[in-house]
């Protein structure tokens, strides 16, 4: 992953906005579930597919419940 | 219409389904199914229903079913849904004992039936009951297949025999999810990470299929079937084109692409087998389109299998109000295939209820993509199906011809049709000639010119030469017109060819032709354009081509005026280039 993490987060943010289907949201490193309205565990699902096929990506199942913070996720997708 | 992804189809349910049919549908499964419902619902928004939903919690659907004053019964649904899954079966398999293994199915079968019987006589409703996906969880490897104990032996029995339960049962209907898994393969059907995750076995990719098979139930199951398929001749019933290869070049049969044709038309007389009616809608002379059906000795169809054949020069819109109006049917009972995306459209903007497939480009896709849309859905046939062709083939015999033309005006300055206009160059003097070898129908005097002649053609100052293409808001046609000008005197220019593809007939480029070919004579100081048709078996399409655009006709050729030549309206645009 050449990626950095401005660029790996700003692509999240986007994914965030058309999975949760809300305009404004803005995710940082630090964001939880619980600071996005519509972050709920069906929709984390959702999140979890989308990333998988943005990135072309597959995370461990252990993975998947696992994360604290975006932060966390993103240190999972670039590991991959 | 292509398939949405599972986050489009979610966008749905924010719509207003006030105004769509309202059903109530029960749904339980032993896995998760949030997703699932909201598949349905927003599925069900594209077929016109509003869905209202139910969803039993988790796991309870023997208490729900068979406790009558559970929250199903409160709830009465019209339709119930139930979803057991192979995973779930899996684990049941996985705790029996090696000699009760033998008899899953046996067990299961005992219980899918009371199921089906209790939602039938207590709860008056209709059962859609999912079958069951495949895994073979490798124990025995092939052998599996002789081993009646495997999970593998079990589950295909199961399956097997739900469709003879569902055969006794009425009101019972199978939703074939071991299909879906067939046609898109098992990785992408089941995500393992997401199933040990939230106990969900439907990956979100297949979701809207799973809806869509299940939707297609509903909708027979409210009276919504397909009655009637409509069928284009060139390149849709056969390879090529009838009225410029003729009956010993057009491709059907066992060889090369023509088996393509010929098992697409096994597949309609199957149709027209169980009930289907099969119509004919093509732009041709009557005549040339028959002569297959009657004389081409590897067709399939033949003329006793069509109830309607139309082929004519009439826009498909109207053809099919006519079809329509024969057999009395509703618009939305019918299918029309076209390989042609302009016919699609216009069928699809003037008669929005008629279902147009997409056909893929190449003929050889065709039937897997036919049997992915799974258009011809039925919960019961019977014997008046059997009997229907030959019923409205009678009728059509009686009804007369009458016009209903749309508006076709509005239609043409819609399409923001554009021609690009170019004498005869090195880039286009092959397809030129290819098509001065081919046109037969569109050709007033049918004279064949090859690569060689058009390019001494071009480069003499004898002739004047014009290609033209047509593009419109769809798509392109290419080149489809080609003129070539003789000058025969200082006031007079002959129109030595005038071909056009019968593709492009009723848009107006007749007289956008015309319009130029005029502008060009004034422009050069010519005073006269002239004419001629020479008859051919297949040209009489154009017999009255120069008179209806205003020439007058002298002994054995047609003549034009240009300078009291008045501009034809149409609603083509010349594109620079």
């Amino acid at each position: 992953m050449t990626m950095d993490r401005n660029e790996i987060l700003k692509q999240l943010n986007d994914i965030f906005i058309e999975v949760l289907d809300h305009e404004e949201i803005v995710i940082s490193e630090s964001t939880t579930a619980a600071d996005v309205e519509e972050w709920d565990s069906l929709n984390h699902i959702m999140l979890v597919v989308e990333i998988e096929n943005h990135f072309e990506i597959k995370f461990k199942s252990n993975a998947i419940l696992s994360w604290k913070n975006v932060g966390q996720m993103m240190d999972t997708i670039i590991e991959k | 219409m292509p398939e949405l992804t599972f986050q489009k189809l979610k966008k749905n349910l924010k719509k207003d389904f006030s105004k769509l049919r309202k059903i109530r549908v029960a749904v339980l499964g032993d896995t998760a199914t949030q997703f699932l419902v909201q598949a349905l619902r927003g599925k069900g928004y594209d077929y016109g229903f509003n869905l209202e939903i139910w969803e039993a919690d988790f796991n309870q659907i023997e208490r729900q079913v068979f406790d009558t004053t559970s929250e199903l019964y409160k709830f009465k649904p019209e339709i119930v849904i139930i979803f057991q899954s192979s995973q779930k079966l899996l684990g049941k398999y996985n705790k029996l004992q090696p000699e009760q293994q033998l008899q899953l199915a046996h067990t299961e079968l005992g219980i899918i039936e009371n199921l089906s019987v209790n939602i039938t006589d207590d709860l008056n409703a209709k059962l859609i009951y999912y079958n069951y996906t495949e895994i073979d969880d490798a124990v025995f490897g092939n052998y599996a297949n002789k081993t009646e104990s495997s999970f593998l032996f079990q589950l295909r029995k199961i399956n097997f025999e739900l469709m003879f339960l569902a055969k006794k049962d009425t009101n019972m209907h199978l939703c074939d999810l071991s299909s879906i898994q067939n046609h898109i393969g098992r990785v992408t059907f089941f995500q393992p990470s997401i199933y040990i995750n939230t106990d969900m076995v439907l990956s979100l990719n297949v979701l809207p299929k799973v809806a869509s098979k299940t939707l297609d139930l509903v909708s027979v199951i409210e009276g919504r079937i397909k009655k009637c398929i409509i069928l284009d001749l060139d390149n849709t019933t056969w390879g090529g084109i009838i009225g410029d290869d003729g009956i010993e070049n057009i491709q059907v049969g066992r060889l090369g692409i023509g088996k393509a044709f010929s098992e697409f038309q096994y597949w309609v007389k199957k149709l027209k087998n169980r009930g289907i009616i099969v119509c004919i809608c093509s732009k041709n002379t009557e005549s040339v389109a028959k002569e297959p059906f009657e004389q081409h000795p590897e067709m399939v169809l033949r003329l006793d299998d069509i109830s309607v054949f139309m082929a004519n020069w009439e826009n498909k819109a109207d053809n099919i109000r006519h079809i329509q109006s024969i057999l009395n049917i509703g618009f939305d009972s019918m299918v029309f295939l076209d390989d042609n995306p302009f016919e699609r459209n216009i069928v699809r903007e003037n008669i929005p209820d008629v279902t147009v497939p997409e056909l893929p480009e190449d003929p050889a896709n065709y039937l897997e993509y036919l049997y992915g849309l799974n258009l011809f859905e039925t919960v019961s046939v019977s014997k008046e199906d059997l009997e229907r062709t030959k019923l409205y083939k009678t009728e059509a015999a009686r009804v007369q011809i009458q016009s209903n033309y749309t508006n076709e005006a509005d239609f043409l300055k819609n399409l923001e049709m554009q021609s690009t206009i170019q004498p005869f160059n090195n880039f286009n003097s092959p397809r030129i000639s290819q098509l001065s070898q081919r046109s037969n129908q569109f050709n007033l005097r049918t004279i064949r010119y090859t690569e060689n002649d058009i390019k001494r053609i071009a480069e003499s100052d004898k002739y004047f030469t014009f290609s033209f293409t047509l593009d419109d808001r769809f798509g392109e046609n290419g080149l489809i017109c080609v003129i070539i000008l003789e000058k025969l005197d200082e006031n007079t220019l002959f129109i030595d060819t005038w071909f056009m593809s019968c593709r492009v007939l009723k848009r107006g480029m007749e007289c956008f032709v015309l319009n130029y070919l005029a502008s060009f004579a004034k422009e050069k100081g010519f005073t006269v354009l002239k004419g001629e048709y020479l008859p051919t078996p297949k040209n009489e399409l154009v017999k009255d081509h120069y008179k209806d655009l205003g020439f007058e006709h002298l002994e054995s050729y047609y003549s034009l005026d240009v300078f009291n030549y008045r501009m034809k309206v149409n609603h083509i645009k010349k594109k620079d280039l």
